[in-house]
């Protein structure tokens, strides 16, 4: 270009015109020469000074191609149970690497059943990191295993453009507590939108503990900024490593699971399908927290994960739900207690009240336990007799002291949820459902206002009706009776990253609006159901230890009916407080009683002395699969 | 004695600096471009920088000789020279050894001599003894054939070595036949060529040739000058429209299949970073980033960690650009330039017309490498492999242009006694 511009200008002069003497020395054209030389040099430094000092991509463009940020994982946090056993923790495992770039010819067959791939699995998976990137490494297979890997990397030599870097998988050395736990998974588009602390292909806790204490767990990833050459060779940290960060390992988890119980929990569980939420009355720590049927969470973890995860969604059982907190129940009989509760507390029920029962005579409601009439509190309880605690409760809603049956329900209501029902605990114990204690406008909606009365609502005296509750509520309900009156909210979690680091969220004492001497009789109540002669529970009767309980039953129309329990021990100075759910099993007494009586000798003594009734569970297989 | 004296009283001692300048900044950069921690030694003669101060011994006593030689044996044996070099190029096809794809090397031992960084002083003193004739007038064909020839033979015969870059430079040589006087008529043709030669690349042949049909008829509709010369303008178009169809067939069917790449990716038609346009688009990465004062002594990282090919060779000046920044660009390029005058300044001086045309071969030729090999890395000019004078790493470079500059050192030296 620069020579045509002269040509141009050359010829334009007149001067320089080359016909002008036959014989000419033309040293004039060196001026021209010249000047070639000279716009050359003044191009070239036009272009330079474009590029070097005005544009500013190239620097970017510079790093990029140098500029490698290893990211170095940190160990996720551990979790130990109440009693400092380990229930999680991290074993190496290996991503496999690839740098298409860097791929030779290799035996594609070899290298497929090396990997257990298929050939079409390979051939999606080098287009996917060949699109990403020539010459940046991409992910080729996730998560694996330590055996697996010794295997593959004897033959890593063979096939260059792949290598490995170490991460690592959650292992369980003890395979229970599968929802409590939780599991991780990689991060999803959202995950990575939410937080962009995250990156494509990092582990997030997707479910229990995992989940909600992710922050914590996680820690801190380190970064290492090294060059690397054209062949993404390290060369070296940059500039001394002063950009690099030390990760930061996650947080331990200190867990008020008590491991053991938890085991033996599922182990009485097996081939049943239900819950058991155990709780230390004094604090709210959560003692078991048993689903059934449950998962080795082993199961969820590494390359095997995505298969498993499928069989287990598709299980009719539905292992994957967590009934100690997703289970919707009618609270059945063990709601007597509630009811007798709020009567004693707002004083229209006293301890010496009586009334008849004419058994399955009975109206509005029949009874269907055979005792004694007319009756007392203490008996009613013990017998679980429906048409006294019909009393009780037609007393409160239909006394015209509060004016109308909608405010008595209030009062009602507000009672029964000050026991911790109708609502999440919202602690660390996550997908919590809140039950269901109807409220007054509900009934106003589905009946109108004004037209209902204790006898429209009256299946709410024996727990039945529009109430739900969970088995968390449930165990919760034990220990509101076991502390005479008060609770904590229920937790899985003790201490966070030291052992005494306690949560001081979880250590507020939460009051209910029932008196504490009103639990004197509820206590005797279910005191009687495993000691007295009559009692419900008797044959299930721990010796030496003074356990209370109360037996439920939940109608199930779709089959055998629910049993269910609730229990504390021992009376004084209670350890344990616990709700037993034994799904299609008939009465309580049966299943669900024993059950709640071999979890607290587990837990109290630590010893089973009872083989029999032991052996009697174990057997037990209630699930009839369709 | 005296004599002697005489010529270092005689030389031209700024040339010589700027000489040595060029040679040390090449061997300091060598020595970045290939620096790493294991090996951070200038003196290391298993590597880039240690040999390159081999070469630059080695070409200083080689100077040194040329300095002591008579004057006039070199435009006495200028056609001896040339033809022996001839004769070298010819025997490299047949013995010589292949490198890069190129077949222009000799092996003797372990050490390799290219034949063709020779021709280029030997051409120019060809062309000099040619051109230096007391009868000789560029309105003569013979003259302007003959002239050709001696150009075109040795670039023909590295052109078979398949060492395009190498004999491009020889087409420099026209400056050197403008300044004797070569009509500018005949470059102003050059350039249309060249011209149609890009335009008929970029754009579909028939288009090309309507537009040129156009112009043609405009002319002669428009202008009386053009219209007495209708047949002359219908030749011209008949003719340019052969080219362009010509070279059309050529580019699809005669280059070869990286050249044309290199070339669709200059022209902008094709953009692939990876392929063809890798290398331009590393080098500009690693010369843009250096920005206004660069990133320091052995601090640069695009050319030492090989993102750049050839760092020490071809592409050598994106060492410079990312370590000195703009400055240092400036700085080198401002040498270059001020070398280049100096030997015009020089050659102008010279009482003796051999050592004139001899002269401005020296300066066309030097031009002609700094122009093409910077371009290049900027990505102004495709890639073609020739080596930036003085700076790039290698023996036969560094001693071709050695012997290029002081045989008219020497020339200068003696300028009163020659006539
Ligand atoms: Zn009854």
């Amino acid at each position: 270009m620069a020579v045509f511009f002269i040509l141009i200008l050359y010829h334009s002069l007149p001067l320089f015109r080359c016909n002008i003497g036959m014989k000419r020395n033309f040293g004039d054209r060196q001026y021209i020469i010249i000047i070639i030389f000279a716009l050359t040099g003044l191009i070239f430094l036009v272009r330079l000074f474009w590029l070097q000092v005005i544009d500013d991509r190239y620097i970017l463009s510079a790093e990029s191609n140098v500029l490698q940020k290893n990211i170095i994982y940190p160990n996720r946090g551990l979790i130990y149970d109440r009693n400092g056993i380990l229930m999680v923790y991290d074993e190496a495992a290996y991503d496999l690497m690839v740098v298409p770039g860097q791929v030779k010819e290799i035996d594609t067959a070899a290298f497929c059943s090396l990997l257990n791939i298929t050939d079409s699995v390979f051939r999606v998976k080098m287009n996917k990191a060949r699109k990403y990137s020539w010459y940046k490494p991409s992910l080729f297979l996730a998560q694996i295993g330590k055996e697996e890997f010794g295997f593959i990397e004897e033959k890593m030599y063979k096939y260059p453009g792949f290598f490995v870097q170490s991460r690592s998988l959650r292992k369980y050395p003890l395979p229970v507590a599968a929802h409590t736990l939780g599991y991780i998974g990689e991060v999803n588009n959202s995950d990575i939108e939410k937080d962009n602390y995250y990156r494509s292909g990092d582990y997030i806790g997707k479910s229990g503990l995992e989940k909600f204490y992710e922050k914590q767990l996680r820690g801190r990833k380190g970064l290492e900024v090294v060059m690397v050459d054209v062949h993404n060779r390290e060369q070296g940290s940059y500039r001394g490593g002063r950009y690099d960060s030390v990760p930061v390992p996650g947080k331990s988890l200190y867990l008020s699971i008590d491991a053991t119980l938890q085991a033996y929990g599922e182990l009485l569980m097996q081939n049943k399908i239900g819950s058991i939420v155990a709780i230390e009355p004094k604090t709210g720590e959560v003692l078991c927290f048993v689903t059934s049927p449950t998962y080795d969470p082993n199961l969820l973890v590494g390359r095997i994960r995505g298969s498993n995860y499928k069989s287990l969604t598709e299980d009719s059982l539905k292992p994957l739900l967590n009934r100690a907190i997703m289970g919707n129940y009618p609270p059945g009989s063990t709601f007597k207690m509630v009811n007798a509760l709020v009567g004693l507390q707002e004083g229209v029920l006293h301890e010496y009240t009586s009334y008849s029962c004419y058994g399955p005579a009975s109206s509005p409601i029949r009874c269907t336990h055979d005792h004694i009439s007319p009756l007392e509190l203490q008996e009613a309880i013990e017998q679980s007799c429906n048409p006294y605690f019909w009393n009780v409760y037609r007393s409160m809603i239909s006394n015209p002291t509060y004016g109308s049956t909608k405010e008595a329900y209030k009062v009602w209501r507000n009672h029964v949820m000050s026991l911790g029902f109708g609502a999440k605990f919202s602690t660390d114990i996550p997908f919590e459902l809140s039950g269901n204690i109807p409220s007054a406008e509900y009934y106003d909606k589905v009946y109108y206002e004004g037209h209902w009365n204790a006898l429209t609502i009256r299946s709410l005296a024996i727990g039945q009706g529009e109430i739900l509750v969970t088995p968390l509520q449930l165990a919760n309900l034990a220990v509101v009776i076991a502390n005479k009156g008060y609770y904590y909210p229920p937790h899985l979690v003790e201490s966070l990253g030291t052992k005494n680091n306690y949560i001081e969220a979880y250590n507020t004492r939460i009051n209910s609006t029932i008196d504490s001497s009103h639990f004197n009789v509820v206590q005797e109540a279910m005191l009687e159901v495993f000691e007295g002669d009559h009692g419900t529970a008797r044959w299930s009767k721990l010796p030496g230890v003074k356990i209370c309980g109360k037996t439920g039953t939940v109608q199930n129309p779709h089959g055998e009916d629910h049993s269910m329990f609730i229990a504390f021990a021992p009376k004084e100075n209670p350890k344990i407080a616990m709700s037993v759910i034994v799904e299609n099993s008939g009465y309580g007494s049966t299943w669900a009683a024993p059950i709640a009586s071999l979890m607290i000798e587990k837990y109290l003594n630590d010893t089973i002395s009872r083989p029999m009734i032991e052996n009697r569970i174990l057997n037990g297989n209630l699930i009839t699969k369709e | 004695m005296r004599e002697r004296k005489s010529i270092l009283q005689n030389l031209d001692w700024t040339t010589i600096l700027l000489y040595f300048l060029l040679v040390i900044i090449g061997w300091i950069n060598i020595h970045a471009a290939v620096y790493s921690e294991a090996h951070s030694s200038l003196f290391d003669f298993s590597h880039n920088s240690g040999k390159q101060l081999i070469w630059i011994g080695t070409s200083i006593l080689i100077a040194a000789v040329i300095l002591i030689i008579d004057a006039k044996f070199f435009s006495a044996f200028a056609y001896p020279i040339y033809i022996l070099i001839i004769m070298l190029l010819m025997g490299v096809l047949i013995g010589g050894k292949e490198i890069a794809g190129s077949k222009s090397w000799f092996q003797i031992g372990s050490f390799s001599l290219q034949p063709a960084e020779f021709a280029k002083f030997a051409t120019a003193l060809a062309l000099a003894r040619f051109l230096s004739k007391i009868d000789i007038n560029f309105r003569d064909w013979s003259t302007r054939i003959l002239a050709a020839f001696i150009i075109f033979i040795p670039a023909g015969l590295i052109l078979l070595q398949h060492d395009t870059g190498s004999a491009l430079v020889f087409s420099a040589l026209v400056l050197v036949l403008f300044r004797e006087g070569l009509s500018g008529k005949l470059l102003w043709l050059g350039l249309f060529v060249a011209f149609l030669f890009i335009i008929a690349l970029l754009f579909n042949k028939f288009i090309i040739i309507g537009v040129l049909a156009a112009i043609a008829v405009l002319a002669i509709v428009l202008n009386k000058y053009f219209r007495k010369r209708w047949l002359i303008i219908t030749g011209i178009f008949l003719l340019a429209s052969g080219y362009v169809y010509s070279v059309d067939y050529a580019f699809e069917n005669i280059l070869e299949d990286h050249q044309r790449k290199r070339i669709n990716v200059l022209l902008g038609i094709e953009t692939d970073i990876h392929g063809a346009g890798y290398n331009v688009h590393q080098s500009k990465i690693a010369i843009g980033s250096g920005g206004i004062t660069g990133k320091g002594f052995l601090n640069g990282t695009q050319t030492k960690f090989n993102f750049v090919p050839e760092q020490s060779t071809d592409f050598i000046f994106c060492t410079i650009g990312e370590e000195w920044g703009f400055i240092g660009s400036l700085v080198l390029i401002l040498l270059f330039i001020g070398l280049l005058t100096r030997i015009v300044f020089i050659a102008e001086r010279q009482r003796s017309k051999f050592s004139r045309i001899y002269g401005y071969g020296v300066a066309s030729i030097i031009f002609f490498h700094f122009a093409v090999n910077i371009g290049m890395t900027i990505g102004l000019f495709p890639v073609i492999g020739i080596p930036l004078p003085f700076i790039s790493y290698g023996g036969s470079s560094l001693w071709g242009f050695t012997i290029l500059l002081f045989i008219f050192l020497k020339q200068d030296s003696v300028r009163l006694e020659l006539l």
